[in-house]
């Protein structure tokens, strides 16, 4: 009995072939890039100058437009890299190991700009730069399970085993991360609740609400365009003694 | 079953020859707890108001330290390669294991910790709490650490990242248990922070093992 039709099958093949995924994400990137351009250009310009002064906390809201979608790829890359690590596990697909190890630095440098806007905003409206809040604490918590799987995929020097180790450990983590947020939540909380999210009516104004969306969409782009050319160094590292890469230095060099 | 117990009497019995392995983690836990007060002063009241904290910290860090012997010994002389090729299944191996290096190192721990507790001037009170907090506790602790250590058995130096890999998971046990004593501290109920911890236990005790195996595995390949 088969699961997957054949068609979508031979899809994966085809794209899980280095060489293959190798030439595909070299002709996306600057495709890619020239969207999250736009994006990045008219979110910049809509929150920085269209949307409104807010009546509270004057223009230093508009760090918002970093830090909220910083705050939700720490999160979303998370959740993407242990998936990945799953599909490595399951199916052994080279390249899903790839992607999970090649999200991890991204989703750390994301969790640790998310950590480092919001004290600079903490410190004009809280009075202080960092406070021991319950969704700093497990952003925090988050930067150092980040550390953690690169700190391990380092240490391993089998890179096929360390990709499998990084698996397991994100999975654990993606359990944890539910437990981690709600224990802290109950232990301590000052931060602000949330604006967006609130299915009824989000409390913040449609005309800042925009903006933030297409940062949010912008830093999405970003994500796949930084991790796909992580993917490919990556993949070059380890594929070194392949001959699709020695082809492709051959011609290069030429 | 047969072979759980056959696990955990052989690691009992093992232990039981190298005892060092058991005061070890017990000396570093007095040892730290005694730090505490020469560090910020003898105030008896501020003492009181932390200790909570500094005994919970404690115990984290002398159960991370104590980790490394969970497979340590076994990985060098190929007894876990004959333990991950046996027919039984890895994950009950693993639980026993486990169950039997709690065992000897946490259990200890929690058998003096109302002695540093009285140290500290808790109340009789906050101390049966102390202690409920702990035999919930500490299993949790070595559950979770126990993947951490199937992860990282297989390096030569795998100490620093283990703490790394450890330290952010065992939070939510720190947070719960260090609120109880707290919170008994005060005269205020605690029943909501214990049972919390007994989920965590009953949580960790279902779901470890399997990561714990499969780390294992991996780290025999």
């Amino acid at each position: 009995m088969k699961f997957i039709p054949d068609p979508i099958g031979k899809f994966f093949h085809r794209m899980a072939s280095p060489p293959h995924f190798y030439a595909l994400a070299g002709q996306m990137i600057p495709w890619l890039t020239g969207i999250f351009l736009v994006l990045l250009g008219y979110g910049l310009f809509a929150g920085l100058y269209l949307a409104p002064t807010d009546y509270q906390q004057g223009d230093s809201y508009r760090i918002i437009y970093i830090h909220v979608p910083s705050a939700w790829m720490s999160l979303f890359i998370y959740i993407v890299m242990a998936l990945a690590g799953a599909i490595g596990l399951i199916w052994r697909i080279k390249l899903a190991e790839i992607m999970a190890i090649s999200s991890a630095s991204v989703g750390a440098s994301f969790t640790f700009i998310a950590l480092v806007t919001g004290s600079l905003w903490g410190k004009p409206m809280w009075g202080t730069w960092w406070v021991w809040d319950a969704r700093l604490t497990s952003e925090l918590i988050l930067l150092f399970l980040y550390l953690g799987v690169m700190g391990l995929y380092n240490a391993i020097d089998d890179k096929r085993t360390a990709s499998k180790a990084v698996a397991i450990l994100a999975l654990v983590g993606v359990v944890n991360i539910p437990i981690i947020h709600y224990s802290v939540e109950w232990w301590n909380t000052l931060h602000q609740g949330p604006t967006v999210t609130k299915m009824d009516k989000p409390s913040i104004h449609i005309s800042m609400l925009i903006p933030l969306l297409t940062m949010a969409v912008a830093f999405k782009f970003y994500y796949v365009i930084a991790v796909l050319q992580r993917a490919r160094l990556e993949l070059l590292q380890r594929e070194r003694t392949s001959a699709w890469v020695k082809k492709l230095v051959m011609e290069q060099s030429k | 079953m047969y072979a759980f117990f056959a696990i955990v009497r052989r690691d009992l019995r093992l232990a039981l020859r190298k005892r060092a392995e058991i005061i070890n983690p017990l000396l570093f836990f007095v040892l730290v707890i005694t730090l505490f007060p020469l560090g910020v002063g003898a105030k008896p009241m501020l003492l009181q108001a932390i200790a909570p904290g500094i005994i919970w910290v404690s115990a984290l860090l002398a159960a991370m330290l104590s980790l490394d012997s969970l497979f340590r010994s076994d990985f060098d002389d190929g007894a876990l390669e004959q333990l991950v090729l046996s027919p039984q299944p890895l994950s009950v191996l693993v639980l026993g294991k486990i169950l039997a290096h709690w065992l000897v190192t946490g259990l200890p721990l929690v058998i003096i910790a109302p002695l540093l507790a009285i140290l500290l001037g808790l109340s009789a009170k906050t101390i049966s709490i102390l202690l409920i907090t702990l035999l919930l506790g500490t299993p949790v602790l070595s559950l979770i650490g126990a993947i951490g250590v199937a992860l990282t058995v297989g390096l030569r130096r795998g100490g620093m990242i283990l703490s790394l890999l450890v330290l952010p998971l065992y939070v939510p046990v720190l947070i719960f248990a260090a609120n109880a004593v707290e919170m008994a501290q005060l005269g205020l109920p605690v029943m909501a922070q214990i049972n919390m911890l007994a989920a965590m236990l009953v949580l960790a005790c279902v779901l470890a093992p399997w990561p714990t195996a499969a780390a294992l595995k991996m780290s025999m390949s």
